[in-house]
C-alpha cells in the first residue's frame, strides 16, 4: 500500500498530474509515511526521471514546468512537517531575480524551476530587484548564492553594483553570485568579480552545485 | 496578378479581433505609466490606479480605430517621399539594437563601437534594396545612458533614407526629437515630412511599461509615427497556439492604439511587432522558426483587417555564423513577409536571435531582399498576346537570346543579383578560390562602402547635432565623445 502511493506520487510527477497530487501526498502521510520518505522516494525520484527524459529530449519545458508546479503543491504541504534541524532536504538555498530596471523572467523562471526540481530551496524575488532587496532577502534565508538575471546592457550593471554591495557589507565570502542573460557572459561575470556565468538553466543548475560544493568545503 | 498569402480566413480574423477586444475588459491591460492612465480614465474607460489595470471599453478602442491614419509616408533627407506606409506596400529595414557585431576576420562577435555603425549606416545607404535605416548597433564606447541617442545622432550624419528607431529612456527620446526637428527643419517640417518611426514595445502578457507607455504618447502628442511592437513569445509569455498568439497580439496593440490616439487623434500608429515561438528545449524565441513567421503574417492579417499600417521583425536568423541555416531562416521570413504585404519588414542583417548585426549578412540580405521584391510584382503581362506571336516569328528556332525582345524586358523580368549569389560554373568557382556566399559578401563590403555618397545635411546642422549630443554625454560622464569618421 505504502509503495504503492510512493509510486503513484512518482507518477503523477512524470506524468504531469497537477490535480491528484495533493490527495496523493495527503493519502501517504494518513497511512503513515514519513514526510522525509515522501519527499525522497516519491517526488525527488520522480523530478529525477523527468530530468533525465528532458536531457534525453524525450521531454520538453512544459513537461519540466509542470512536474515542478507539481512538486511545488506537494511540498506546501509537506515542508511545514519536516523537523526544521535535522532534516535539511536542500542542497542548498538560492535567491534568485531579475535586477532592479528589468522586467525580463523567462529565463529566470526556468533557471529557478531547474534550481528547484535538483533540490535546491529558491526564493525567487520576481523582476525588477533592488540590490538592497537580494541582500536582504539572501541574509533573511542564509542563501548560499544570489542569482542575478539582467537581458538589457542598460541594467546588466546592477549585476556589478551587487556584487560590490556584497564586498562592502563584509558578505561577499558568504554568499556566491552567479549572472545570467542574453547581454551577459563569461567575461563580464570575470570582470564584475561574480562567481560564475551560466547560459542556461542547465548550465546553471550544475555551476550552482558546484559553487555549494566548494563553500562547504572552504 | 500580385501574388500574396493568407493565413486566417476572414471568420478567424473577426473572431480574433473580438476575443482581443473582449480580453481589454476582462483581465484588462496593465499600464504602469500614470498619463496613460489617466487619459484612459478621462475617456471613460475604467481604470484601477492601485493595480495599475485599465480596462478599455469596446467603443473607446472603436473610435481610436476611425481616427486612425489609414496610411502615411516616411520621407528621405532630401525630402523626397521614400517610404509608403500603407495598403500591401512592402519595405525592408536592417534589424534595430543589436549588441555586437560579427567581425568577418575572426569570425566572433564583439561589441560595436562608433566606427562600425558609422560604416553599417554607410553600407544600408549604398544598398538600394533597403529602404529605410534603423538604429541598428548599441555602440559600446559610449556610456550606456546615450545608447539610445548616441546611435540616432551618428545615423543623422550620414543616412538620407529615413529611419526606424527607439528610445531606451524618456528623457532621451526628448533630445532625440530635438535632433530630428533640427535636421527636418523644425516641428512643422518634421511633421509634415516625418523622417523617422519609433518602435514601443508592450510586454507580454497585456502590459505597457512606464517607458513604453511615456514613449508612445510623446510620440503621438508630436505627430512622431510610432511603430507598435507587440511581441507575444508563444508557450512562454502567451498561448502556445499561434492563433492564440495573434489573440493576445491584437489586444496589446488595440491597447496602444488607444492610448496613442487619446493623446493625440489622427497621430501614425503602426500596427507591429516581433513575436516568436518559443523553443520547448532550449527555452529560446527562434525568429527563424516557421511557427515565428506564421504568427507574424496572420496578426498582419488583423492589422489590414483594422485598417492599418502593418510591421514585423521578420528575415532573421537564430545561427550564430552565416551559414545554411542563416540563409534558408532569412529568406523563409523575408519571403513570407513580402507575399503577407508587410509594410515595413525590420530584420535585415540580423543574426543570433535579435542580437548580432553582420555587414556581410546584410549584403547577402539585400539579395533576398531584391528576388522576394521581384517574386510579389509576380508574373505580370507586358504585351498582348502574351507571347503568341513571337513564338510564330521564331517558330522552331532557339534564337531568343539574340531577340529585341529580350533585350527589351530581360532586365525588367529577371533580378539581377551582385556577385554575391553564384551562377558561374564549377571551374570557375574553384578557381576563385572556392568562396563561400559570406567571403564573397566580406569581399564586397569595402567596394560596396566606396559607393557611399554623404548626408545632405549642412557643417551648421552636423555642428548642431554635435553640441546636442556633447552635451547629453557630458551629463551622463563622458567628457568628450569618440571621433566621427570621414565622410
Amino acid at each position: 500500500m505504502n509503495k504503492d502511493l510512493i509510486h503513484k506520487i512518482n507518477l503523477s510527477l512524470v506524468e504531469g498530474q497537477l490535480d491528484v497530487i495533493e490527495e496523493l501526498v495527503q493519502a501517504a502521510l494518513d497511512s503513515n509515511l514519513e514526510p522525509m520518505a515522501i519527499i525522497q522516494q516519491g517526488l525527488m525520484t520522480g523530478m529525477q526521471v523527468v530530468g533525465e527524459r528532458f536531457q534525453e529530449g524525450e521531454y520538453f519545458l512544459p513537461h519540466v514546468m509542470i512536474a515542478a508546479e507539481a512538486m511545488k503543491k506537494a511540498m506546501k504541504i509537506l515542508e511545514p512537517l519536516l523537523l526544521t534541524t535535522d532534516q535539511t532536504i536542500h542542497s542548498g538555498t538560492v535567491v534568485i531575480g531579475t535586477v532592479q530596471g528589468d522586467i525580463h523572467e523567462i529565463g529566470k523562471n526556468l533557471v529557478a524551476t531547474m534550481l528547484s526540481a535538483n533540490g535546491f530551496k529558491v526564493v525567487d524575488l520576481g523582476v525588477d530587484v533592488a540590490v538592497d532587496t537580494f541582500i536582504q532577502k539572501a541574509q533573511e534565508v542564509r542563501a548560499d548564492v544570489i542569482g542575478l538575471s539582467a537581458l538589457l546592457t542598460t541594467t546588466m550593471t546592477v549585476q556589478r553594483d551587487c556584487v560590490e554591495a556584497l564586498i562592502q557589507k563584509g558578505l561577499r565570502q558568504k554568499i556566491r553570485v552567479v549572472v545570467g542573460g542574453a547581454p551577459v557572459n563569461e567575461e563580464w561575470a570575470h570582470l564584475i568579480g561574480a562567481d560564475g556565468y551560466a547560459e542556461d538553466a542547465m548550465a546553471a543548475v550544475k555551476l550552482t552545485k558546484s559553487l555549494v560544493r566548494t563553500k562547504s568545503i572552504s | 496578378m500580385r501574388p500574396g498569402i493568407q493565413f486566417i480566413d476572414e471568420n478567424v480574423v473577426q473572431q480574433i479581433i473580438q476575443e482581443g477586444f473582449a480580453l481589454l475588459q476582462n483581465p484588462g491591460v496593465r499600464i504602469h505609466n500614470l498619463e496613460a492612465q489617466k487619459l484612459l480614465a478621462d475617456a471613460g474607460a475604467q481604470v484601477d490606479f492601485n493595480h495599475q489595470v485599465a480596462f478599455i471599453p469596446e467603443s473607446l478602442v472603436n473610435q481610436a480605430l476611425t481616427s486612425c491614419p489609414k496610411e502615411f509616408t516616411l520621407f528621405d533627407l532630401d525630402g523626397k517621399s521614400a517610404v509608403h506606409y500603407g495598403g500591401d506596400a512592402v519595405h525592408f529595414d536592417p534589424g534595430s539594437a543589436a549588441i555586437t557585431i560579427l567581425d568577418a576576420r575572426t569570425g566572433e562577435q564583439r561589441q560595436p563601437v562608433t566606427r562600425d555603425f558609422v560604416d553599417f549606416v554607410k553600407l544600408v545607404e549604398t544598398l538600394p534594396q533597403l529602404d529605410a535605416q534603423s538604429t541598428a548597433l548599441i555602440c559600446a564606447d559610449v556610456p550606456e545612458e546615450i545608447g539610445d541617442l548616441y546611435r540616432l545622432y551618428l545615423a543623422l550624419n550620414y543616412m538620407r533614407k529615413p529611419i526606424i528607431t527607439g528610445a531606451f529612456r524618456k528623457d532621451t527620446w526628448w533630445i532625440m526629437l530635438e535632433m530630428l526637428r533640427l535636421v527636418s527643419g523644425g516641428q512643422e517640417m518634421l511633421r509634415q515630412k516625418p523622417i523617422a518611426v519609433f518602435d514601443v514595445c508592450p510586454s507580454p502578457p497585456l502590459l505597457w511599461s512606464d517607458l513604453t507607455c511615456q514613449n508612445l504618447i510623446d510620440c503621438a502628442r508630436n505627430y512622431i509615427p510610432s511603430e507598435l511592437v507587440s511581441m507575444p513569445l508563444a508557450g512562454a509569455t502567451a498561448p502556445v497556439t499561434l492563433a492564440g498568439a495573434v489573440v493576445q497580439h491584437t489586444a496589446e496593440c488595440l491597447s496602444g492604439v488607444t492610448i496613442c490616439q487619446l493623446a493625440q487623434p489622427g497621430a501614425p500608429v503602426v500596427w507591429g511587432g516581433s513575436p516568436s515561438s518559443f523553443d520547448m528545449r532550449e527555452g529560446t524565441t527562434p525568429m527563424g522558426a516557421v511557427e515565428t513567421w506564421m504568427i507574424d503574417c496572420a496578426y498582419s492579417q488583423i492589422g489590414k483587417a483594422l485598417g492599418l499600417p502593418t510591421h514585423a521583425y521578420l528575415g532573421m536568423s537564430d545561427a550564430k555564423m552565416v551559414d545554411a541555416q542563416c540563409g534558408l531562416e532569412s529568406m523563409g521570413g523575408a519571403m513570407l513577409a513580402a507575399l503577407a504585404g508587410i509594410n515595413m519588414v525590420s530584420g535585415a542583417g540580423m543574426l543570433d536571435f535579435e542580437s548580432c548585426q553582420s555587414m556581410e549578412k546584410l549584403m547577402i540580405d539585400a539579395e533576398i531582399i531584391g528576388m522576394v521584391k521581384r517574386l510579389i510584382r509576380g508574373v505580370e503581362i507586358h504585351e498582348q498576346p502574351i507571347a503568341l506571336d513571337l513564338i510564330r516569328q521564331l517558330g522552331h528556332r532557339a534564337e531568343y537570346l539574340s531577340q529585341s525582345h529580350t533585350l527589351q524586358w530581360f532586365k525588367q523580368e529577371q533580378y539581377i543579383p551582385s556577385a554575391i549569389i553564384d551562377r558561374g560554373n564549377w571551374d570557375a568557382w574553384h578557381q576563385k578560390g572556392r568562396l563561400s556566399a559570406f567571403d564573397r559578401a566580406h569581399s564586397q563590403v569595402e567596394e560596396q562602402l566606396g559607393k557611399y555618397q554623404p548626408s545632405p545635411i549642412t557643417r551648421e546642422e552636423k555642428n548642431e547635432l554635435r553640441n546636442i549630443i556633447s552635451k547629453a554625454a557630458a551629463k551622463f560622464g563622458m567628457a568628450k565623445l569618440p571621433e566621427l569618421p570621414e565622410n
